[in-house]
């Protein structure tokens, strides 16, 4: 698209926002109840598109995508009026007659970069939350999921105000365009790298930024002693690496780590799971594109690394195809330790030597579970750390000792669907939570409102400030309401 | 305990290695986990409220060094607001560190949920020249009562201030979690190319750009507390004398107007404005007498380098020509006396950028309508101001203007109160502080959920049969029916 093309998108958005139309409760609910038709009526729409894009199976698009979205939107239009509410704050009594309030407001237009694994998915989410706040919108989905660019392109224009909502498709260089203008805040989920281009030019014009990148999500293996326990603790963990999107997922479990007696208990487990999932391949995504393939064949083709396979380990570049692929200890120094996976590999670390906190270790010996924690902290804040235990202590170690964008325990991936819980990264996963409420207030600026009357002036608020004024502010600001009367009343001196 | 050469290093040529020293040094301290309880960051609030107490004279001197500021001003404006933000979080702190549980919804049934507040690490707080002291403190204040080391830079266009801060925060507080550093444009250079958790600076927008792209560079999340021209719109229905009082409090009782929040300009209807003049001279003579560069309850402009730039505002022959009251200058004890311009071009250099000065344009219109439409077209101001009895007007006001923060009938108090969030948005700013907002803008809030092992669903697991995607659905949308089909495990293996 020519940057006059860009340019002019981004005008024609904020002349529908200045308009002040999106600002009224009626047209937020009327894009919000759109959306809902949307999702009901073009849901085959969708599923094609997915299945074009990443070879996703129809399920696995409902419920990591559209079943999320209907949720969400839903959320919202229930809760709209509530978020909308100005909500009153305590003031002095001092300072009465004085009302004080939060009234939430639109930023403006918001400029939304989704990514290409739930392309539809992280596309909307943001959408319904900057919807919610009365906000216009300009959506840039991923050029690599191509069919649900089209489909966003199409259905956004269908159904919702085509003035005030836009969708902008290409490549980095519409992406660079747009980061041109001014918005009035950018909302980006994706790679470290590009959020640091992102930042950059949000920069130039104070636009404030949320970035929800990834990290290598730990899941913290505890023994479990019933066998039913384990098996339901594998197939959630088989649910967070290989279901959805075949690893390509930013709150996947990136590795999993164990106490070393314990690994060929969940190896078989694991292996086991594999089976049940997947007698035959075909609901399985595919790799994004043949780049990913690449980098992702490299990530197991050190012969250091692709010793310590044991099991799947087969690639067809034709179809971008990865067998489900477990490895056992691989070198702590190898890319595929040091990188996010983003794919369909597995690594179980179950030896490792005695760490010092602040550097990453080379060799590291999980003598108990406890150490995992050593372990993790060592490394850049993830997404999400998952653990499978039940011992309290342990959960309470984890969760005072570690930090990360989330931590769910005793499950995977089902934290996205809480609408009470904020979603978002922290240090190295990135900045700004969204979800439910925090989508509204994420896109809202939060003015606070001061109302005053002209009764009651106190004069030793006013200069000339003789001395004698001074000692009135003390006990204003201590808030000593007797003293102060008693002053006033001039019972009281110095 | 810490090393001596570290100590050493501190303060003299601080440039990248040293900055990362320091960095380091701090990393140590909250990996070491006691910034983490609650007595470890009690007592360095408790710290700072002695610190406070034992130093007042030395600050009110340190205040009158670098601004001339009147013992009252520094007693009200900074040295009250920031004991008063030690105490609130000294009262709160058990509250807000408590995890908050949150109701789950039947998708996850069964499960709980919490939201964990924990630190983000290592903060670094630029600070600013107005109010040297609690602009600095406030924000030190905020990052301590969520647990992290903080480093903090004070401005150095504050001098007196800033090496006070040197010398005795160190000596009411945690040294190896709590540091200051002092130095100018090389020194917060090298800061600033350290990898830090969070950045809350407080100063002007160009700076503020070059805090958030190096920022950036490390993905850093930053709070910038900026300003703007925050416009007073006078209705002709007010009380006008206690109008004028509270805006001229609010201008020329804020270190002579170089405050964020300090009214800009004035906005009023052509009619009105005769009035507003009248009772804005009177209101001013009476708060500084005929002779205002006398009076010592005005700060003196900070340095050569403001007072040249507040000068040359007035070179402009069409805006000098509209001065209705004041004018006078000393240039050589930095002082302007309050001064109000009547109806100055819209688009002078006084009416383009931001004044923080004692200089007080009062542009009229035909209509208030017109007022609204003037604020609107400029950038998002860091506060609005509103005088008024007309409750339309007012909600109108509310409804259409934009800015951090906003007072009906008064001025700048807004900030006093802990329970309002204090902070810009577009131009004047990101992010906001005060209250549990400071303690919030220095935590991450980690979500934690816990399940246990019952209630599982096979309809989340490929092979995707059609009845395992019925449930699903059914699951997703909160259905009852599906929860129960799903806790009983269907469909069957």
């Amino acid at each position: 698209m020519e940057s006059v093309g860009v340019e002019g998108v981004a005008n024609e958005v904020r002349t529908a926002y200045e308009s002040g139309k999106t600002r009224s409760l009626a047209w937020r609910r009327s894009q919000l109840k759109a959306l809902q038709r949307l999702l009901y009526e073009e849901e085959e729409g969708m599923f094609r598109a997915l299945k074009q894009d990443l070879g996703k199976h129809q399920a696995e698009a409902y419920r990591d995508e559209v079943g999320i979205l209907i949720k969400s939107v839903n959320y919202a239009l229930e809760n709209l009026k509530k978020w909308m509410t100005p909500c009153r704050v305590p003031v002095p009594l001092l300072t009465f007659p004085t009302r004080g309030e939060l009234v939430p407001e639109p930023l403006g237009v918001i400029l939304i970069f989704s990514s290409w694994n739930f392309p539809i998915g992280l596309s909307l989410e943001p959408l319904i939350g900057a919807i919610a706040a009365g906000n216009a919108i300009v959506l840039k989905p991923s050029e690599l999921a191509p069919a649900s660019s089209n489909f966003l392109a199409k259905s956004v224009s269908k159904y919702l105000d085509s003035m005030s909502v836009k969708v902008v498709r290409g490549g980095p260089d519409v992406g660079q365009k747009l980061l041109e203008q001014k918005w009035d805040k950018i909302f980006f989920t994706g790679s470290s790298r590009v959020a640091r281009i992102v930042m950059a030019a949000a920069a130039k014009h104070l636009t404030p930024v949320a970035v929800e990148l990834g990290g290598k999500s730990p899941a913290i293996f505890d023994s479990l002693s019933s066998a039913r326990d384990r098996k339901v603790a594998v197939e959630r963990i088989v649910g967070a690496k290989w279901v959805p999107c075949s690893g390509q997922v930013c709150i996947g479990v990136d590795y999993v780590l164990v106490e070393e007696q314990f690994a060929p208990i969940l190896i078989d487990q694991l292996k086991a799971t594999l089976e049940k999932f997947y007698p035959r391949f075909d609901c399985l995504s595919r790799i994004i594109n043949g780049q990913h393939f690449q980098r992702l064949s490299n990530l197991i083709k050190d012969p250091s690394v692709a010793a310590t396979i044991i099991h799947g380990g087969s690639l067809d570049s034709e179809t971008l195809f990865i067998e489900p692929t477990i490895l056992l200890d691989p070198p702590l120094d190898a890319e595929i330790m040091n990188e996010e996976i983003f794919g369909p590999l597995l690594p179980i670390i179950t030896v490792i030597v005695h760490v010092q906190v602040l550097t990453l270790p080379s060799r590291f010996q999980l003598k108990k579970i406890e150490d995992s924690i050593e372990f993790i902290r060592a490394r850049p804040k993830p997404l999400v750390i998952y653990a499978f235990t039940k011992d309290e202590k342990l959960r309470s170690r984890i969760t005072a000792e570690t930090s990360s964008g989330s931590l769910t325990f005793n499950d995977t991936m089902i934290q996205f669907a809480c609408d009470e819980l904020p979603f978002g990264g922290v240090g190295g996963s990135g900045f700004g939570q969204y979800h439910g409420k925090f989508s509204f207030d994420m896109f809202s600026h939060t003015k606070a409102v001061l109302r005053r009357s002209f009764l009651l002036e106190f004069t030793f608020r006013y200069p000339p400030w003789d001395a004698w004024k001074l000692p009135f502010m003390r006990s204003v600001y201590h808030f000593d309401y007797v003293t102060l009367l008693l002053r006033v009343l001039g019972l009281k001196r110095g | 305990m810490e090393n001596a050469a570290e100590e050493e290093a501190v303060g003299e040529g601080f440039d990248g290695a040293r900055a990362a020293v320091l960095v380091a040094g701090l990393r140590r301290g909250f990996a070491s986990g006691r910034t983490r309880s609650y007595d470890w960051r009690a007592a360095q609030l408790k710290g700072i409220v002695r610190m406070i107490d034992d130093k007042e004279a030395e600050i009110m001197a340190a205040l009158h060094d670098d601004l001339a500021k009147p013992h009252m001003e520094s007693y009200l404006h900074e040295i009250s607001l920031a004991k008063a933000a030690c105490t609130f979080a000294l009262k709160e702190m058990k509250r807000w560190m408590k995890p908050e549980k949150v109701p789950t919804s039947i998708t996850t049934f069964p499960s709980s949920a919490e939201i964990v507040s924990e630190p983000l690490g290592v903060v670094l707080v630029i600070s600013a020249w107005n109010y040297p002291f609690l602009l600095s403190i406030d924000p030190v204040i905020g990052a301590i009562a969520a647990g992290n080391a903080v480093a903090l830079k004070p401005s150095e266009v504050a001098p007196a201030t800033s090496s006070l801060f040197a010398t005795i925060l160190p000596k009411y507080t945690d040294n190896s979690c709590v540091k200051v550093v002092e130095g100018s444009i090389p020194e917060t250079t090298a800061l600033l190319e350290q990898k830090w958790d969070k950045i809350f600076y407080t100063g002007n927008g160009k700076v503020g750009r070059i805090v958030m792209t190096a920022a950036a560079k490390h993905l850093t999340p930053v709070a910038l507390e900026l300003g703007g021209k925050c416009p007073v719109l006078v209705d002709s229905n007010v009380n006008v004398k206690v109008a004028t009082k509270r805006i001229a409090v609010g201008k020329w009782g804020c270190n002579n107007g170089q405050a964020c929040v300090a009214p800009d300009y004035i906005l009023t209807t052509k009619s009105f404005a005769p009035t507003l003049v009248d009772a804005m001279k009177k209101t001013l003579e009476k708060f500084y007498g005929k002779d205002p560069l006398e009076s010592p309850d005005l700060s003196r402009i900070v340095n050569a380098k403001h007072f040249r730039h507040l000068t040359s505002l007035l070179d402009d022959e069409k805006v000098s020509g509209t001065i209705v009251y004041g004018g006078q200058q000393d240039e050589k004890h930095l002082k302007i006396a309050p001064t109000l311009l009547l109806d100055v071009p819209h688009d002078s250099l006084i009416m383009k950028e931001e004044i923080f000065g004692p200089l007080l344009p009062i542009i009229t219109f035909n209509e208030v309508e017109d007022c609204l439409d003037f604020i609107n077209s400029k950038a998002k101001p860091l506060a609005a101001y509103l005088f008024t009895k007309d409750k339309r007007l007012e909600e109108r006001f509310v409804k259409t203007v934009s800015a951090g923060g906003m007072l009906i009938n008064d001025t700048a108090l807004h900030l006093a109160n802990p329970h309002l969030p204090f902070g810009g948005v577009g131009e004047s700013g990101i992010g906001a502080y005060h209250g549990k907002f400071s303690f919030d803008s220095f935590s991450h809030k980690k979500a934690v959920l816990s399940r246990g092992f019952g209630g599982e669903a096979p309809a989340r697991y490929p092979p995707y049969t059609p009845q395992k995607q019925k449930i699903l659905r059914g699951l997703i949308n909160g259905s009852i029916m599906a929860l129960l089909l799903a806790i009983l495990g269907w469909p069957r293996d």
